[in-house]
């Protein structure tokens, strides 16, 4: 389609969330089980009569169902990958079939720590069993049948998202058929699983955190929160974005001589994490970062990457970001290498983006020109020609915003 | 942007030197195109030879190309080695009008050779006479089809000559299999070296 004929890139405007029930029991990988559990789940686009044009988004440490559009009672709450996702954007919902879905253990919606544990009466709190990217692949591949999708035409997500992607293609090959992998790795490195116990360190030793049952005593062990989101909010960035954005600009102008909030940096921090502390569950996050930890399909097979990927048959499309520190470009192309060991379809883009991680959700040009380029030849290949059809959706409509607040601070990974 | 026509054949016209290749990659061969620009020579080779293979490209619009013309293309840095592929891990590793614009022009062609059990290149041969007389007689740098550029902003770095480049594979190690010289599109058999403007060999490691 020429410039001029393609329709303005728009939002898919006010979004329903729907809530799902599901009582076969999920056996974790961790040995734990929820005997049942509710998945929040968000669909933008019309599925085609074959629904092969299905696309599902997996979310990364903090955000959630919430992928596009806004709702009715809340316009600037936009998802979490609004410019990524929308009519006559890169994943174009003109064509598409795009679903959402907050994994359990999240704290958006889905079962997750704070929900109340039907066999006690109590929140689950410190018995919530610890879930790993295999536990959600699982969860998600049972919505898909509840949405009557074999196959998706593609699984994609950023960070913790797109690890899940991966696993996609080593759980179900065959209901795949291309997974798209943003500033994406294998395994975390140890300096990665050192930010993460710093994180949870700060939050299990918050006198607030009563073992992970604090919800018992009615108070959030905040504090700990605020200084594991300031410890990962700076590992999303990168060195020179963050001078970039706050150089060493001094709150009142000069130095102050005292350990309060003198820099700008600082402000940022306590305000960003302040916020998050407000609406993020401490459960959540330990359960979240232990499993991007444990996240290493190469584990089962000795290290080998290529041979943890030896049964994937879909196709790839690979971004990293040159400033990503966090999951750097190296990391990428650990998973392309593996991939050509393999001789799988692969395209791989390393985006010269100064953002640091965070880039997988900002608005680059040439990154959307790749995914935009990548998803025009899916739709091709599986029939999204535009032909969607009015379906009715399973579960019950959410009429309220779905912690509004939490999902409008933007960083998610 | 509008991807390139989709027709592979239809891509090729006014490149000769990729029509050569085409021609000499064995059916169902596995490819590795070093610059592969738009992805429209593997793409070709896809859909002509059955071929099947990746392209290494380090420019993001090139790389965005090739991904609409559904190719497998791995953005990297040609100067920094092939990172992901093993030795001898293609039948041909091909690099077409980039030779003589790379600065590790040495350490390339002996990487093909370690990724590809036969390597293919191409490159404008500078030994033409039409580049000899601008040089000779007229005193200025030769521009023509083959080398459409001025001095001062010509990516070429490390331009040679037919004879030149059969000197560099004697002396290292290198066995030229094929070798085919063309000028406006046509085979030039006699006095190649002077009468050819485009050079396409294709040549392997000689055993230890």
């Amino acid at each position: 389609m020429s410039p001029n004929t393609r329709p303005q890139p728009s939002s898919v405007g006010p979004v329903v969330a729907r809530r799902l029930r599901f009582d076969a029991p999920l056996r974790c990988r961790s040995g734990g089980t929820l005997a049942a559990y509710d998945l929040v789940y968000e669909t933008y686009g019309r599925p085609n009569a074959a629904r092969s044009n299905a696309v599902l988004v997996c979310h990364a440490l903090n955000a959630s169902h919430h992928v596009a559009g806004y709702y009715a009672d809340d316009p600037h709450n936009a998802g979490w990958w609004d410019n990524m996702i929308g009519p006559g954007k890169p994943v174009d919902t003109d064509r598409f079939f795009v679903i959402g879905v907050n994994n359990p253990g999240s704290c958006f919606g889905s079962t997750g720590p704070m929900s109340t544990d039907p066999a006690t009466g109590k929140p689950y709190g410190s018995t919530f069993p610890l879930m790993t990217c295999e536990d959600w692949v699982e969860v998600q591949a049972r919505l898909a049948d509840r949405l009557g999708i074999r196959r998706f035409a593609a699984v994609m997500g950023g960070s913790l998202g797109a690890m899940q992607a991966l696993q996609w293609t080593i759980s179900y090959p065959e209901r795949i058929a291309n997974a798209i992998v943003v500033a994406a790795t294998p395994k975390l490195t140890a300096q990665n699983i050192a930010f993460n116990e710093v994180a949870r360190r700060a939050i299990v030793t918050d006198p607030d955190f009563h073992g992970g049952d604090f919800y018992l005593h009615g108070v959030k062990p905040k504090r700990g929160l605020r200084l594991a989101r300031m410890i990962g909010h700076i590992t999303y960035l990168s060195d020179d974005a963050m001078m970039e954005k706050f150089g060493r600009v001094l709150r009142s102008g000069s130095i102050g001589y005292h350990f309060d909030v003198d820099f700008e940096v600082e402000s940022y921090l306590r305000h960003q994490s302040d916020k998050f502390a407000e609406y993020f569950d401490a459960n959540t996050y330990l359960l979240i970062t232990r499993a991007l930890d444990y996240f290493d399909p190469a584990h089962a097979h000795g290290g080998d990457l290529s041979a943890a990927l030896a049964g994937a048959s879909a196709r790839f499309l690979v971004v990293s970001f040159t400033s990503d520190w966090r999951f750097s470009p190296a990391r990428s192309r650990e998973i392309v290498k593996a991939l050509i060991d393999n001789r799988r379809d692969v395209a791989y883009a390393e985006i010269d983006a100064p953002h640091g991680h965070d880039a997988f959700l900002l608005d680059d040009a040439r990154y959307h020109a790749v995914v935009r380029a990548y998803f025009g030849n899916v739709a091709r290949a599986v029939g999204a020609d535009g032909s969607g059809v009015a379906v009715e959706l399973p579960g019950e409509p959410l009429a309220r915003r779905a912690a509004s607040d939490a999902l409008a601070g933007g960083f998610a990974a | 942007m509008t991807p390139a026509k989709a027709n592979g054949r239809d891509g090729l016209a006014g490149r000769p030197d990729l029509a050569a290749i085409a021609a000499w990659v064995r059916p169902q061969a596995s490819v590795l195109d070093l610059g592969c620009g738009d992805g429209l020579l593997l793409r070709h080779l896809a859909e002509t030879r059955g071929a099947r293979g990746y392209g290494v490209e380090v420019e993001d619009e090139k790389v965005i190309a090739s991904v609409a013309n559904g190719v497998n293309v791995i953005q990297a840095d040609l100067e920094r080695g092939l990172w992901g592929f093993d030795d001898g891990s293609f039948d041909y590793v091909l690099l077409s009008l980039t030779l003589q614009a790379v600065r590790h022009t040495e350490a390339i062609i002996l990487e093909m050779l370690r990724v590809g059990r036969e390597a293919i290149v191409t490159f404008p041969n500078f030994g033409h006479w039409h580049a000899r007389w601008q040089v000779a007689l007229g005193g200025r740098m030769p521009v023509s089809d083959t080398l459409p550029y001025q001095w001062y902003d010509t990516p070429n770095v490390h331009l040679c000559t037919i004879r030149d480049f059969e000197r560099f594979c004697a002396g290292h190690g290198i066995r030229i299999l094929e070798r085919l010289v063309l000028h406006g599109g046509r085979p030039v058999g006699w006095l190649p070296n002077l009468r050819g403007s485009l050079a396409v060999f294709r040549f392997e490691r000689r055993a230890h």
